[in-house]
């Protein structure tokens, strides 16, 4: 069953098209890694499926579960089982990580009509998914990302993706910034939520993480386009050749 | 140039020929002090916006008004209206209904030997002496005509004398209840806190108004802190927002002495808060931390005068402030470092978040240094509620109204939890949510969020 398809997405900023023209789908259980240069707008298609406004879509169409995604708020989105682990996560001062996640949590499922938890309920769920990550505890009453480390606050996604369950987990190049250690433990985060039932959207620019997620497909992103899609071993020619090869085999056939 | 309109002076007039008729037994040195600001306030006039310190803050609204002074108003007053305005964990709470000191409305607990929460009239009986030696004595007539005119009417208020060496764990709060009549009146409270050397204790003046009348408060408390004294002020303006509140903090510190201010500016209409510490022996501290949260057409002038008068004294300053709809905060950060203050130590730093295309802020730094190994910073900034902030919340499922709520009570929350006393912090926490901007009704993620706030931060 297709959870994710995206029909000839068009997509600008301040006037500028980023997106110009994405086709991918993706069905329930699978993972699919998106690779791409800098600026080819791979963090672009994320936020777009997180919803944010910035970006105005300008033609093509996103389904979710058969549901239009694009006209989908961000908290919608989130409630319908979009999830990204930000590139950038933002800090928020004066938040702390408990609250918000639980605040998170109970939105969502309210959104679901579950029952929402309480602070008892809560607080072991949240502490074994902070385990997971090897988060500490103190963690839990810091300021969401304030004055977190990089790897800190890239952990930090994980356990906010490990709490809110979600259907689509996009991941925008969480394993930048890691040392070896810590993508081990992100890479342990991801494969644990790995399921039938989740879908999850790799962006990365190293096959390195790769070989501890293996995806079921890779995509390259150039331009505001998919230009090349495979296997894993996909990943291994774009480390070996470059993003160049691609595109030369796209001018080649498009020649 | 003053605004002069005879009919509006000869209120104040005929009001102090009044209290001068009244007050014939009472102590010479006050009858003087009253009859030398009164002149003072009489010959000067209120202040324009042309006067520096009054750049922002236009008061003809209180010049051209006809205020009859607040009369007797105890028995419009129940207990149970009350309650809300009490601090659980509170040493005492003196009431005062416009401004006239109410046993019965008042819980003065059990307070340690030798400390004293009285009303000021009451004080000026039996205290005599002390209050003559300070009375007066922080508070400068000459440059500020409201400070003029609360002196020229001494006669209500509060006073609080901590003898040496005694520590308090809870608040003492002064609540100033204000019930103005069917046409505008005003109430002149003058607060003495007099804390001795070693002491620690928390005052908490807190202003609210009953019922629809227009009140304006004019107060000036001044707060003398002995050597090594940790003492707090808090200062709670939620009147109605018809209210007009003119209130002066003046403060001086001995040696070693450790004093903060917090403000939380809710209510009023027309708000003035000057804060003016006087870090007079080596090595005082002083935090100046503030909160203003303005609607609708509400007006919040903060005016900050730090005067560093002796070496290695330090002071910190923070206000933030959040304006919605078309009102208009100021944050006026004046410091003066004397000749003789080497090493001071002064920060100053205003954040304002603006709601609204209307709302408006204007923030002022003025520093005046006259010693040559300071240490000076200031810092403003004025912006919207994050965008970057506001999409990860919502992309975490938070819809926008809380969201935006959530960042703003966290904005908020900085302030708050710069206050130590933690009775008077839970206090705050849950008090000042109910006067943050709700954008929408159908708010429902709101409450909630607003039951659970003790887990913020
Ligand atoms: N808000 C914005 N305003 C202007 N340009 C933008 C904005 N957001 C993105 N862009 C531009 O869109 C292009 C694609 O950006 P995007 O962040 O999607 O790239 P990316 O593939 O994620 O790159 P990276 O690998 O560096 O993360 C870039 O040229 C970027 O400068
Ligand atoms: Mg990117």
């Amino acid at each position: 069953m297709t959870l994710l398809e995206i029909r000839n997405l068009h997509a600008n900023v301040n006037g500028h098209e980023i997106l110009k023209g994405v086709d991918l789908a993706i069905k329930v259980g699978e993972v699919h890694s998106i690779m791409g240069p800098n600026g080819s707008g791979k963090s672009t298609l994320a936020q777009v499926l997180a919803r944010r406004e910035t970006y105005e879509i300008t033609d093509g169409e996103v389904l979710l579960n058969g549901k239009n995604l694009l006209e989908m708020k961000p908290e919608e989105a989130a409630s319908e089982g979009v999830f990204m682990a930000f590139q950038y996560p933002v800090e928020i001062p004066g938040i702390s990580n408990a609250y918000f996640l639980r605040a998170a949590l109970n939105a969502t499922r309210k959104y679901r009509g579950q029952e929402e938890l309480d602070a008892i309920d809560f607080l072991p769920f949240l502490k074994e998914k902070m385990r997971l990550l090897d988060m500490d505890e103190r963690f839990l009453n810091r300021a969401v990302n304030e004055g977190f480390s990089g790897g800190e606050k890239k952990r930090n996604e994980i356990v906010q993706m490990a709490v809110l369950e979600p259907r689509l987990a996009i991941l925008d190049e969480t394993d930048s910034g890691l040392d070896i250690d810590a993508l081990r433990v992100v890479a342990r985060g991801v494969n644990t939520m790995r399921s039938q039932e989740r879908s999850i959207l790799l962006i990365t620019h190293y096959q390195r993480l790769l070989n501890y997620i293996v995806p079921d497909y890779v995509h390259v992103l150039v331009d505001g386009r998919i230009v090349k899609s495979g296997g894993p071993e996909l990943a291994l020619a774009l480390e070996e050749k470059g993003y160049s090869w691609t595109e030369a085999e796209t001018i080649r056939a498009a020649g | 140039m003053a605004i002069r309109t005879a009919e509006q002076l000869h209120d104040y007039l005929s009001a102090f020929d009044e209290l001068r008729a009244r007050t014939q037994d009472q102590p010479r040195w006050l009858r003087e002090r009253r009859e030398q600001a009164f002149a003072e306030f009489f010959e000067k006039g209120f202040p324009t916006t042309k006067d520096e310190d009054w750049r922002f803050t236009n008061i003809s609204l209180i010049a051209k008004t006809h205020f009859r002074t607040a009369g007797e108003a105890r028995k419009e007053v129940s207990p149970e209206r009350l309650a809300e305005y009490r601090v659980p964990g509170a040493a005492c709470q003196l009431v005062l209904v416009n401004g006239v000191f109410s046993a019965e409305l008042s819980d003065l607990g059990n307070l340690p030997a030798g400390v004293e929460v009285t009303s000021l009239s009451q004080a000026i009986t039996a205290q005599g002496e002390a209050l003559a030696r300070h009375l007066g004595t922080c508070v400068n007539i000459h440059r500020d005509a409201f400070s003029a005119l609360n002196t020229a009417f001494i006669e209500k208020g509060a006073y609080v004398y901590v003898p040496r060496r005694t520590v308090l764990a809870g608040p003492i709060c002064l609540l100033f209840v204000s019930v103005p009549g069917d046409s505008p009146e005003i109430t002149q409270l003058r607060n003495l806190i007099l804390a001795e050397e070693q002491t620690e204790a928390s005052v908490v003046e807190d202003y609210v108004t009953l019922g629809s009348g227009v009140g304006f408060s004019n107060v000036v408390t001044e707060l003398v802190a002995g050597e090594n004294a940790t003492i707090s002020h808090y200062l709670i303006e939620r009147e109605s927002k018809s209210a007009i509140n003119v209130s002066t903090l003046a403060m001086r510190q001995a040696r070693n002495a450790n004093l903060s201010s917090h403000s939380v500016l809710l209510g009023g209409r027309l708000v003035r808060n000057n804060v003016h510490p006087v870090l007079a022996g080596d090595g005082g501290e002083c935090l100046i931390n503030g909160l203003f949260i303005g609607s609708g057409t509400q007006h919040m002038d903060n005016y900050m005068l730090v005067e560093h008068a002796s070496p290695h004294s330090s002071s910190r300053q923070f206000y933030n402030g959040i304006l919605d709809d078309h009102s208009h905060g100021v944050f006026h950060g004046r410091i003066i470092v004397h000749r003789d203050a080497q090493k001071t130590d002064a920060k100053q730093t205003n954040r304002n978040l603006l709601l609204s295309d209307h709302a408006q802020v204007d923030t002022k730094p003025q520093l005046e240094i006259y010693a040559d190994d300071v240490k000076c910073t200031h810092g403003a900034t004025i912006g919207q509620v994050e965008e970057n902030a506001l999409f990860y919340l919502r992309s975490r499922g938070i819809d926008e109204d809380s969201a935006r709520r959530l960042l703003l009570l966290a904005f908020a929350n900085e302030c708050l939890e710069r206050m130590k006393n933690q009775p008077i912090r839970d206090y705050l926490k849950n008090a000042v949510q109910h006067w943050l901007p709700v954008r929408s009704s159908h708010n429902t993620m709101a409450n909630e969020l607003a039951r659970t706030w003790e887990e913020v931060g």
